[in-house]
């Protein structure tokens, strides 16, 4: 049972604040690490890996600082996510290397047992420049559990991985938690973290925004007011009868797009009832599209929640 | 102290094949010319010095000196590969000892061992000639391997700045200021040729041998520990 505790943290870089005033555990199980490219949570990766100092506050493993103390790589596993690895060594020869490094009693037996574990023996005498991104991933997952760790950190896991791959992994991740081990790992997608993770930490512009159970925090995002962009055989009969529905708070007629812009405030009901009210009042619809689904707008929301 | 899965990496880094490749030229031509010199009858004691003093010592060791000593941890720090060193519960010494040894190792196979054998095709065993200058050359390479693995410990511009130190500092500027010869890793190599060639061979140096010796080991000493101190505060920036 391994605990990261991260007090208060800040890290900056010249003037650029990339880390602000951030707390919270990481406990056993599986964390996801949820925010919008650029949030800080290569940061925050970095700070619990020890590669960064923290400029103000702490972080610690188990009470003991994780800055410029080798002797917690014992107990941290570390899945980066750079690519680049020795890329001249076979997979075999790579995670032995890893295996060896760390002082393991048996590193070939280790280097077997975490080859296997990442389903990676068929290609583990090929050399690591001949491996797709997928493989690679997992070959770095090899090399960070050769030494059975209590805490692994995984910066991005699923980047470029295909779908049957990210599920392997997916269940990889979701195993350890269940044996009590400290998982933490960084998306910056919300489908990824949802399937794996029932705890998430949120990270937006180098804040914690918000922290703890999964369904709440979704409950939050598709509360949030939704715009939508709709065309439909006859614009100004719809948004009469859409203004009439509780589910919306605002409609627009936008002559150049030749669209109604819809501010919906119930998501679930408004998504419900715009085909019922368009079908009973003889209308077609034409184009129905979210306006801003993007991330960033999903998380600014948050931090403002 | 040492560690043999960090040399072993290091070493299949070095010489992987197209960095191998450049090693091998500057050595390869000063061979080249030392079996030229003999054949054409002209190699004698002062040819031979000239050659080893001129070419060897002031272009070759330190050339090969950057290309091992930064190569050594410099690209490994560039892609952030590193970090599977760093990410393991090794003493940074060792990890700097270890790779500081094996790029002296290097440096041994690809200007020492020339140098000795280019002394050779010239003169045989005269005057020591070919000792003097091979001895010379380990103990340059020494501190030219220190100081270039600092270097591509703290910089990412290793390369450029050990060329600039190479050939501005090195063979150009101590040719018009004298002060720069004094602090000159050549000149220390230099000090240490001169004392162990026979007498019938003029070589000189700006600096007696054990300022030389002092400032060799000085160099050596500071610069490995130095690439200790930034090696535990390495700082592995994110790619965001």
């Amino acid at each position: 049972m391994t605990t990261i505790r991260i007090d208060h943290a800040s890290r900056w870089f010249g003037n650029v604040v990339a880390v602000n005033d951030v707390t919270f555990d990481v406990g056993p199980g599986v964390t996801g690490l949820l925010g919008p490219n650029g949030a800080g949570k290569s940061t925050l990766i970095n700070l619990m890996a020890g590669f960064l100092a923290p400029s103000t506050g702490s972080v610690t493993l188990d009470d003991r600082p994780i800055w410029k103390n080798e002797e917690v790589y014992r107990e941290i596993g570390l899945v980066p996510e750079r690519e680049a690895m020795y890329d001249f060594l076979t997979g075999q020869e790579f995670v032995l290397a890893n295996a060896e490094l760390h002082g393991l009693p048996d590193p070939g037996a280790a280097t077997a047992r975490a080859l296997a574990t990442v389903e990676m023996e068929y290609a583990a005498d090929r050399r690591i420049n001949t491996y797709s991104k997928g493989m690679r991933q997992r070959v770095k997952m090899a090399s960070a559990l050769v030494h059975e760790p209590s805490v692994l950190l995984l910066d991005e896991p699923f980047n470029g991985m295909d779908p049957r791959q990210r599920m392997q992994l997916m269940e990889l991740l979701r195993r350890m938690g269940q044996d009590g081990r400290t998982v933490l790992f960084s998306s910056h997608i919300l489908e990824e973290v949802e399937q794996l993770a029932a705890h998430i930490e949120v990270i937006v512009a180098g804040r914690h925004a918000a922290s703890g159970d999964f369904r709440r925090i979704r409950r939050l995002m598709t509360d949030r007011p939704h715009r939508y962009l709709v065309r439909s055989s006859d614009d100004r009969a719809l948004a009469a009868a859409l203004i009439a529905d509780a589910s919306t708070a605002g409609i627009e007629l936008d002559f150049t797009e030749r669209a109604l812009r819809v501010q919906a405030v119930d998501f679930g009901r408004f998504t419900q009832e715009l085909p019922r009210i368009a079908r009973s009042h003889g209308i077609r619809l034409l184009t129905v599209s979210p306006s801003d689904e993007s991330l960033e707008s999903v998380f600014s929301y948050l931090v403002s929640a | 102290m040492y560690d043999p899965t960090v040399a072993r990496l290091t070493y299949r880094a070095l010489l992987g094949r197209r960095r191998a490749l450049i090693l091998c030229v500057l050595p390869a031509l000063l061979l080249a010319i030392a079996l030229l010199l003999r054949l054409s009858g002209v190699a004698d004691d002062s040819v031979a010095t000239n050659l080893l003093g001129g070419f060897a010592l002031a272009t070759l060791v330190p050339l090969i000196g950057v290309i091992v000593g930064t190569g050594a941890i410099g690209p490994e720090i560039d892609d952030g590969s590193i970090v599977y060193l760093l990410s393991k519960p090794l003493k940074r010494s060792t990890i700097i000892l270890t790779k500081l040894t094996v790029a002296v190792g290097v440096t041994f196979l690809f200007a020492a061992l020339p140098v000795l054998l280019a002394g050779l095709i010239m003169v045989g065993g005269s005057q020591q000639i070919a000792v003097a200058f091979a001895i010379g050359t380990i103990v340059a390479s020494v501190a030219y391997c220190a100081l270039f693995l600092l270097l591509g410990t703290v910089s990412r511009n290793a390369v450029i700045i050990g060329l600039v130190y190479a050939l501005v500092w090195e063979a150009l500027f101590g040719n018009f200021v004298p002060g720069a010869r004094t602090l000159s890793v050549q000149q220390w190599g230099l000090a240490l040729v001169d004392r162990i060639v026979g007498s019938g061979v003029e070589v000189t140096s700006a600096v007696a041998l054990p300022t030389a010796g002092i400032l060799l080991a000085v160099v050596t000493v500071a610069g490995t520990w130095y690439a200790v101190e930034r090696l535990k505060v390495l700082t592995l920036a994110g790619e965001e």
